[in-house]
């Protein structure tokens, strides 16, 4: 199929074990100097090729816990493994450009055109400008990008439209982990609406490993195989598929977090003229039982 | 007469246009001693300033250095060095270059360390190595500062490089020095004048470097006018310190 399954297959011959891109968090812990712990005793495995969100309000730890996989936070204590590796054992140069990474903010350079932007870490790695512009190009169609915005500068495009070229930047180097903190959070409902989508769509095509952050839970639970609430301090409330957090929020926090008692949560079915309609708490009908 | 009109006098007359005093070769002396000032400070300074923007560390040395150098008269300065170097060029170079040194290096400094650290840190976090983040981002985001500092120094040094004729045969101080002298005020006039348009001309020359440097960092070069007249107006490159 693609160029990155073969990359895959020539990895799986390796020793240790036949799954690759897995993160594990051992028991991580990270206090700022002066301040309340940020994160403690963080323990989670990302299993390969699956995306895995985190969730949690503003200040949870939650930028911090994705910043100890890519060594941008050093953990005060516990260890980051990728496929068993413990992450200070890797050169975090190296590190990093095996890391796709959509920062919070885009995080793209002002001084490069968007095309220059997407070619940075192929670049560094030694590929041909022109070819990596080439590909660049294609990344930017494949984010739903017009390639003639390639040309522009950062400081040139909407919010939305910086995002998506974070996005293609972080698929550049075609890794097989992607870091993405809240990398939708600076557009309206609608374009966000769209990125997931595209993101969905994106992930169905390529099967990164995806550790996910947001603070918005319906983004959580329409992206996330699995989904991590994280509560202050960066401690979890709970884990498992976005049905069981909902189905059986672990307590009064993750309920309440969740919007598990939120009137659009509540369905029922109605049967009307034969066919059974569901209905959210205020009444209001969202859909149709497939027959 | 009007002394203005003597010094234009004095210019207009062909006989100071050639010859190892004329005006060319006294300009294209004025204009090495300034150039090689200015590098020399460069090349001392720039590193330094890099290196204490990219660190953020030894901030106080670059003002105390800074501080400093601005203090020290440069004309007495430059007798100091005469006495110690005697006649020659040696002494107007080492006092030009101490006078450029504070210029360049907060120049450096100031816009190394006033770089978005969001940005500095994005492009650690995607995979550059610190020397890549240095040469890669800080540098060329702090370029108009950079060229800043060096307009600056050369503003500087240019006025001052008539002190070269203090010790020397060189440069445009020298009809400064020699007009005093003979009391010839016309041809005195006519130096202040030439080193005024000179440093005129660079800072013009500087200036628009400065601006090219603003625009390169948020304005496409190739980019067409109604490709972009949709957008929202760029934010500009604030002015140096
Ligand atoms: N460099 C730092 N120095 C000191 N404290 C920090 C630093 N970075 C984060 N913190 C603190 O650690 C806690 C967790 O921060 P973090 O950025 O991981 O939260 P977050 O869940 O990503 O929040 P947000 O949704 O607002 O991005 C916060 O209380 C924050 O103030
Ligand atoms: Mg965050």
């Amino acid at each position: 199929m693609r160029f990155g399954s073969l990359y895959r297959l020539t990895v799986t011959v390796l020793p240790m074990s036949g799954e690759v891109a897995v993160i594990e968090f051992e028991s991580v812990s990270k206090t700022y100097p002066g301040h309340a712990a940020a994160v403690a005793e963080f323990s989670l495995v990302v299993p390969s090729h699956r995306s895995v969100v985190l969730v949690g309000s503003s200040g949870s730890g939650k930028s911090t816990l994705l910043r100890t996989v890519n060594r941008m936070v050093e953990p005060t204590s516990g260890r980051v493994l990728i496929d068993g590796e413990d992450v200070r054992e890797r050169d975090p140069v190296a590190l990093r450009r095996s890391i796709g990474y959509v920062l919070q903010h885009g995080g793209l350079l002002p001084h490069r055109s968007v095309l220059d932007n997407i070619a940075t870490v192929p670049v560094l790695n030694g590929i041909a400008k022109r070819e990596a512009r080439t590909a660049a190009s294609e990344l930017l169609e494949r984010v739903g990008l017009d390639p003639k915005l390639g040309r522009r500068y950062p400081g040139q495009l909407s919010g939305g439209q910086q995002q998506r070229v974070g996005v293609a930047r972080a698929l550049a180097a075609d890794p097989e982990i992607l870091l993405m903190d809240e990398p939708f959070g600076a557009v309206d409902p609608i374009m966000r609406r769209d990125l997931q989508e595209e993101l969905l769509r994106l992930q169905a095509e390529l099967h990164k490993t995806i550790l996910f952050v947001t603070h918005d839970v319906d983004e959580a639970f329409l992206l996330g195989d699995e989904v991590v609430v994280l509560r202050e301090g960066g401690v979890i409330a709970q884990r498992g598929t976005p049905a069981e957090i909902l189905g059986a929020p672990a307590d009064d926090f993750v309920r309440d977090f969740v919007g598990a008692d939120r009137a659009e949560r509540e369905l029922s079915i109605m049967d009307i003229d034969g066919r059974a309609v569901a209905v959210d708490g205020s009444g209001r009908p969202v859909g149709v039982l497939a027959p | 007469m009007n002394l203005f009109l003597d010094a234009l006098a004095w210019l207009a007359d062909p006989a100071h246009w050639t010859g190892p005093g004329g005006v060319p070769t006294r300009v294209l002396q004025h204009l090495a001693i300034t150039f090689a000032a200015v590098t020399a400070a460069a090349v001392l300074a720039f590193p330094a300033g890099v290196l204490i923007g990219h660190t953020r560390k030894g901030a106080g040395l670059v003002g105390a250095i800074a501080g400093a150098a601005r203090a020290i008269p440069t004309l007495g300065l430059l007798t100091l060095l005469g006495l110690a170097l005697g006649i020659g060029l040696g002494a107007p170079l080492l006092a030009l270059i101490v006078l450029a040194v504070p210029s360049v290096l907060a120049g450096a400094y100031a816009g190394v360390q006033n770089v978005d650290p969001e940005v500095t840190g994005a492009a650690r976090a995607i995979g550059m190595s610190p020397r890549q983040v240095v040469f890669q981002v800080e540098i060329p985001l702090a370029a108009p500062v950079i060229i800043g500092g060096l307009r600056a120094a050369v503003l500087q040094v240019v006025a001052t490089a008539t002190l070269a004729a203090y010790t020397a045969d060189f440069g445009l101080g020298r009809y400064l020095f020699s007009g005093l002298k003979s009391r010839d005020y016309a041809e005195m006039l006519a130096g202040a004048l030439l080193v005024a348009a000179l440093a005129l001309l660079l800072e013009l020359l500087l200036a628009a470097a400065q601006r090219i440097a603003a625009q390169r960092i948020t304005a496409p070069a190739e980019d067409t006018a109604e490709d972009t007249a949709d957008l929202p107006e760029i934010p500009r490159e604030k002015e140096r310190v």
